[in-house]
């Protein structure tokens, strides 16, 4: 069976990706450490815990322009300041309900937990969130705010 | 207006090679408010460095980006470099080119390059909001407090007393050493466990910098770390009427060392609830064996003082066993009830000792060869299977068991039943809990602010865990776990002042509308609502610049000192490329 032609081929995808300072920032340290390739369709912002991510930074970045947005924080049990993780959990949990309800698909905000020894991890989650939102197309809030 | 200096840094080729750095310096001399850029070889080395202090000196800078590795690398060393200077080090900011672009991106030059020039923009962006910060210094009281005269509580206290800290040691029985006053003898080299603590009780009197607390309770704790103010209530010795008496104390650390309890025999239905006569937990054997060492005469039992010639003990009685009781592994049972066997095939010669076990655990050290040399030795008959009943048939307690290696149905009738109740945190754990805000695990110990890395340190600044109160532990590990907490103490107590990055919270008291959402989330205690001045205060010395409260504040009246929700939305922005980035 042929493959079902790509349209979006050409698009090359923005991912903004908020990691925590004690895991995910150092796991994506040790991915450039080993080498490991990804592309560069990403940009980092360093928050000292994924706790501290705010609705609004998610919300910016969607409406700047971003078609993924990554936030990345320690293993469940492992945060540096307890629980900021599972805050974040929540707080996400709710956003992509509420982007839902606007036509944003659940795909474009992604949670991962990644600790400072999953470089490999990191790397690989990022390609994936890449190719993900590559398939799905330009963010719909960008393309609703660019006409 | 900022005069921004850039550095960029090639790291040899790490760098170099994957972005042209060259190309990056010429966009940024275009760049408004970028006073200053170049590039070289080694930003790090003494001549790399030079350049930073030159450009400082000779253009006047007011800010500084460098661009290189990770500023988990070398953000320490270019602030320091700057403030040398005279420059505010937290005027300094790294933009990380290395780890997460050149070294991910190696096989595309053009992406990488204009990916660097991307990351160093929104740095600038960032840098551009700073303002120069002070360290916090925060005054210590070097003085300590232990809770709890256990084991583990003692040698901290002595550790700490003997460095030449005053130390008050607070205990609320009227006599010190814990759970090992009870212990027969201890595993592996069977020696006398009151022979071993006492010399230690007495060594702990006749220190001077020790003030004991026998029979009291800590009532109250306020303070943080450094300066901590703890109330102890000590009740009248028995017999003795009049009111407690009452002491605060000025502490600069607290170690937290509350022990355990046994899980109690009473909640264990499916061995009789504590209602068979001769069915015992471990300590109580333990007192049994210890009189029995003492007097020379054979093991009694408690209930008509008949001379046992058979006992069975039941490992893991209440321990592993998510659905009814304790999810968790106690640790020194397998232990303690082969080393009970053993010293009871040794007091009554020809007694039997059978022993139910799902797993032999020996994790502490020397204990595997302990318990196997025992088996061979002293014929220890391990039946491998969960005790589904015990009851009481005429003179004896009969055990249904099932032996799980060979599928054989059991009957056996015993003297004596030793329960390895599971380890519990001690009576009053939860209380201490809260006072010390020192958070607990799901089963109630104590716990470590992280698993791995901060085994010793409690939620709370200041506050260390020692012994059976985090988590069960060998007498070996309690002593262990109490020193490193008295060492933590002394090198706190090795400065005048601690030292704290500033990178806190700070509230704006105008827009503050002292909903106090911020002060549950705080995991640290730092947040209180003024009621007076009807606003938020952080307390600089409890934050740890976490951003919890800045996400829960719903009318932004907080945020992170440097890392303000503005500098984040702004480096989201130049991230994605808008000519201006928001003011
Ligand atoms: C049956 C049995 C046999 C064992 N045999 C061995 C052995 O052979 N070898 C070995 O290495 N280990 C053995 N252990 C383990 C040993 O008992 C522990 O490792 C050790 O006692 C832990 O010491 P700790 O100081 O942490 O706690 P504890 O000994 O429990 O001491 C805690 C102290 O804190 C006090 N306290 C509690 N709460 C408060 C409060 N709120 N305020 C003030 N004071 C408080 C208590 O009164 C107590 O004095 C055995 C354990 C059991 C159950
Ligand atoms: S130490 Fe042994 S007896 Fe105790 S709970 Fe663990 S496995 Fe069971
Ligand atoms: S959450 Fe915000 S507004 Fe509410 S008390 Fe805290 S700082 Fe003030
Ligand atoms: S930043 Fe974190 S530690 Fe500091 S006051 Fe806010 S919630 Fe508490
Ligand atoms: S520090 Fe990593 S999630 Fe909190």
């Amino acid at each position: 069976m042929a493959e079902p032609a790509k349209t979006n081929e050409n698009f090359e995808p923005r991912i903004v990706a908020f990691l925590c300072h004690w895991c995910t920032y150092t796991g994506a340290d040790l991915a450039g450490t080993t080498r490991q390739q990804y592309p560069p369709n990403v940009r980092v912002v360093h928050l000292m815990c994924s706790g501290a991510i705010d609705v609004v930074y998610v919300l910016k970045a969607l409406m700047d322009g971003a078609d993924g947005v990554l936030i990345g924080g320690c293993h469940p049990g492992d945060c540096h300041y307890q629980s900021g993780n599972f805050k974040a959990r929540r707080r996400v949990s709710i956003l992509n309900k509420v982007l839902e309800q606007f036509g944003i698909p659940r795909d474009r905000v992604w949670l991962r937990w990644i600790s400072a020894s999953e470089g490999r991890k990191f790397a690989e989650t990022i390609r994936e969130i890449t190719a993900t939102v590559k398939d799905m197309g330009p963010a719909e809030f960008k393309a609703e705010w660019d006409v | 207006m900022e005069r921004i200096g850039v550095f960029l840094c090639w790291c040899g080729a790490n760098i170099a090679s994957t972005v042209d750095v060259h190309q990056v310096v010429e966009w940024l001399r275009d760049v408004n408010g970028v006073a200053h850029a170049e590039n070289y070889m080694y930003m790090c080395s003494d001549p790399g460095q030079e350049l930073i202090k030159k450009a400082i000196r000779e253009k006047n800078l007011t800010n500084v980006v460098v661009a290189s590795c990770s500023p988990r690398m070398h953000e320490k060393t270019f602030r320091k470099a700057a403030s040398l200077e005279g420059m505010n080090p937290y005027m300094v900011e790294i933009a990380n080119v290395r780890e997460q672009c050149s070294w991910v991106h190696q096989g595309d030059k053009d992406a990488a390059t204009r990916k660097a020039f991307n990351i160093i923009m929104s740095t600038i962006s960032k840098a551009k909001a700073n303002n120069p910060l002070e360290t916090i210094r925060v005054p210590i009281t070097r003085r300590a407090l232990v809770v709890g005269g256990g084991v583990a509580g003692m040698t901290a206290a002595l550790e700490l007393a003997e460095a030449g800290y005053y130390t008050a040691l607070v205990e609320r029985d009227d006599t010190l050493g814990g759970k090992m006053r009870r212990l027969s003898r201890t595993f592996p080299y069977h020696e006398d466990a009151s022979a071993v603590i006492a010399p230690k009780i007495e060594e702990l009197k006749a220190n001077d910098n020790i003030k004991l607390y026998l029979r009291s309770d800590v009532t109250e704790v306020s303070g943080y770390v450094g300066n901590f103010q703890v109330t102890i209530e000590t009740r009248p010795t028995e017999g003795e009427d009049g009111a407690p008496e009452v002491v605060t104390e000025e502490v600069g650390g607290i170690v937290l060392a509350t022990g355990y309890d046994l899980y109690p025999v009473a909640a264990m239905s499916e061995y009789g609830g504590g209602k068979v006569p001769d069915v015992i937990d471990g300590l109580e054997f333990e007192e049994l064996l210890k009189e029995s060492l003492a007097t020379g005469a054979p093991v009694k039992r408690p209930s008509d003082g008949k001379e046992v010639e058979s006992v069975v003990f039941i490992q893991c009685s209440g321990s592993r066993d998510p659905e009814h009781h304790k999810p968790y592994c106690s640790r020194v049972c397998c232990l303690y009830t082969n080393k009970q066997a053993t010293l009871l095939t040794q007091q009554n010669p020809g007694a039997k000792a059978l022993i139910s076990y799902m797993d032999i655990r020996t994790d502490c050290k020397l204990t595997e060869e302990y318990c196997q040399g025992n088996i061979e030795e002293k014929g220890l008959v391990y039946i491998r299977g969960r005790v589904s009943r015990l009851y009481r048939e005429g003179d004896a307690v009969r055990v249904w068991t099932a032996d799980t290696l060979t599928g054989e149905k059991l009957e056996i009738d015993a003297d004596l039943v030793v329960l390895a109740m599971a380890i519990e945190p001690s009576v009053g754990a939860e209380q201490i809990s809260k006072m010390f805000r020192a958070a607990v695990d799901t089963n109630g110990f104590l716990q470590e602010s992280h698993i791995k890395l901060r085994p010793v340190e409690s939620s709370t600044m200041g506050v260390y865990l020692a012994g059976a109160a985090q988590y069960p532990k060998d007498i070996t590990d309690s002593v262990s776990q109490a020193l490193a907490t008295a060492s933590k103490i002394q090198s706190m107590f090795a400065s005048d002042e601690l030292h704290q990055d500033p990178l806190v919270a700070l509230v704006n008291p105008e827009v503050c509308a002292a909903c106090g959402l911020c002060v549950p989330i705080c995991p640290y205690g730092a947040r209180e609502v003024d009621e007076r001045a009807r606003f938020s205060r952080v307390n600089e010395a409890l934050c740890q610049g976490c951003g919890a409260c800045v996400a829960i504040c719903p009318n932004k009246a907080c945020m992170l000192k440097n890392d303000t929700p503005m500098q984040v939305l702004n480096q989201i922005h130049t991230f994605l490329g808008k000519e201006e980035p928001a003011q």
